[in-house]
């Protein structure tokens, strides 16, 4: 594989720039492989890489139905972050971060990764106990986090809505300074680079449309185009769970629901934080260049349309203008939107299934960008080991029977409640 | 934006309504054994498949009642509405 180098991109410069190699191959697919990963989304093409990369298996192939990164990995507001409260949550997703500072580095591909700090405003007293106490939980798992108070957190933002005669005041808010975002398209780029260096196959336009199962062990997979044995499969296909567990009779605690985003037109730099609404669901940041990226509530009912509704963006916004006002000069300039698998206790699920070789990586809810590393890192391992790693060890299927709930949101199983 | 035709008031906007889930998901019945296994397809597992959906809305800033739409959870058309006690066929 090319290395992408200063020197490489002198060396290019002289014949244009028309002799790069291809980043990644088509291949057509193979009969066989060790394992296939469904869904060339970030969280497929980080498993693979980490099959390859950490676990030595590189006869793998990515089977995706439409293009790679096309899915929720071009879809988010690219925030990353680990501020959780809970162990599980916590040390999974700081195991994460480390992977994100090194990514660059680590793919040879820029990620573009900002640790800018997010900030999670808080409207009352209560809240502010509220987050004091989820700021301890995430230093006692060496995560930083710093409390502040309506002054400092003015210091930083002073463009949010500091007026006494506000419906929900500024009383200060929960920092998290190592967070930030990343180039999302570049990750998923990068790690299928990487993963195709190392002989994993990326098949796009493959739909997956059966699985073959005998005597409770995985044999294969049935695919648009054509059959392909397999000794294992992992499914990683985010809002289409639900779609593949129909065709293995599996019912799942998952809901598909449909999450709106969407970014202003550019402005010059005004805010170098990533900021959350307290007093309801709303976030912002300013992508690099300039425009201001935000989302907030799920749209409310099951939905697979990969487009939003308007009252839902309508109520999302006037939170943003309600915490900055300056927001309601901007004009839009893109909405989106993606299919969520929204958990029924808001955490992802990591695991075997009650199939024989047949692994499950689903659940992801909102969160499932900033997990991309931690994901396909512990996803490879469970998958490579035939047995969970103690980082993805809580995210089980059964925890639902047996009570072992991760609700960091204490919402319960009404996932489409934000 | 979704209009729903209220089996009680008529055709309304969607922001006079909340949501409510799926609506084919049966309590288990009282005063009799219940598995594990029922309890999890109760209040955990869901189908939540692409194409129609029968779900529960309530007329929440209309008559409050709660009511069945069947809908369909890609193109969002909707296809006939209920009263909550009405029997799907």
């Amino acid at each position: 594989m090319q290395k992408y180098s200063i020197f490489n991109l002198v060396k290019n410069a002289f014949s244009n720039h028309q002799n790069w190699d291809l980043a990644w191959k088509d291949p057509t697919p193979k009969e066989e492989y060790d394992v296939v990963i469904i869904g060339g989304g970030g969280h497929g093409l980080a498993t693979a890489y980490y099959l390859a990369k950490e676990h030595n298996i590189t006869k793998v192939a990515i089977i995706e139905k439409g293009w790679i990164g096309g899915g929720n990995v071009g879809r988010n507001t690219t925030i990353i972050r680990s501020n959780y409260m809970h162990d599980e949550n916590g040390l999974f997703s700081e195991f994460g971060m480390d992977l994100w500072r090194k990514m660059s580095q680590d793919l040879n591909y820029n990620v573009m990764f900002s640790p800018r700090g997010i900030i999670n405003l808080a409207h009352s007293d209560a809240q502010m106990n509220a987050y004091a106490r989820r700021g301890n939980s995430m230093r006692l798992n060496g995560i930083d986090a710093v409390l502040l108070n309506r002054e400092q957190v003015k210091e930083i933002i002073p463009m949010a809505d500091f007026s006494d005669n506000v419906r929900f005041p500024i009383f200060g808010g929960l920092m998290q300074p190592s967070a930030g975002t990343a180039r999302h398209d570049a990750v998923a780029w990068g790690y299928a680079r990487q993963a195709d260096s190392m002989g994993v196959d990326i098949i796009q336009n493959c739909e997956v449309i059966g699985f073959d199962v005998n005597a409770g062990k995985i044999k294969g997979i049935r695919t648009s185009r054509g059959n392909i044995k397999a000794k294992k499969v992992g499914i990683c296909v985010a809002g289409s769970t639900n779609i593949l567990a129909e065709k293995l009779n599996m019912t799942l605690p998952i809901e598909t629901h449909l999450l709106q985003a969407c970014v202003s037109e550019p402005v010059k730099p005004v805010l170098d934080k990533v900021v959350t609404f307290g007093a309801g669901h709303f976030y912002v940041s300013q992508s690099d260049k300039g425009e201001m990226v935000m989302g907030g509530d799920l749209d409310g009912y099951n939905s697979y349309a990969q487009r939003g509704n308007l009252p839902t963006l309508q109520h999302v916004l006037t939170e943003g203008i309600a915490m900055m006002p300056f927001l309601s000069k901007l004009k839009m300039l893109r909405t989106w939107g993606g299919i969520m698998d929204m958990s029924m206790d808001g955490s992802p699920i990591i695991d075997k299934t009650h199939i024989e070789g047949l692994y499950l990586n689903c659940g992801w809810c909102y969160g499932g960008f900033k997990a991309t590393p931690a994901s396909g890192w512990t996803f490879a391992h469970t998958i490579a080991q035939d047995r969970v790693h103690e980082l993805n060890a809580g995210y089980s299927l059964n925890r639902f029977s047996t009570g072992h709930l991760i609700d960091e949101k204490g919402l319960g199983t009404k996932t489409w409640i934000s | 934006m979704l209009y729903i035709n209220c089996p009680h008031c008529g055709m309304r906007s969607q922001n006079e309504f909340s949501y409510g889930g799926d609506a084919s998901v049966k309590r288990p019945e009282i005063n009799k054994e219940v598995s594990d296994q029922e309890w999890d397809n109760f209040v955990y597992n869901r189908k939540s498949l692409r194409g129609k959906h029968l779900e529960l809305w309530q007329h929440i800033s209309g008559c409050r009642q709660w009511i069945k739409v069947e809908r369909d959870t890609a193109t969002h058309e909707i296809f006939r509405t209920f009263k909550a006690d009405e029997e799907v066929a």
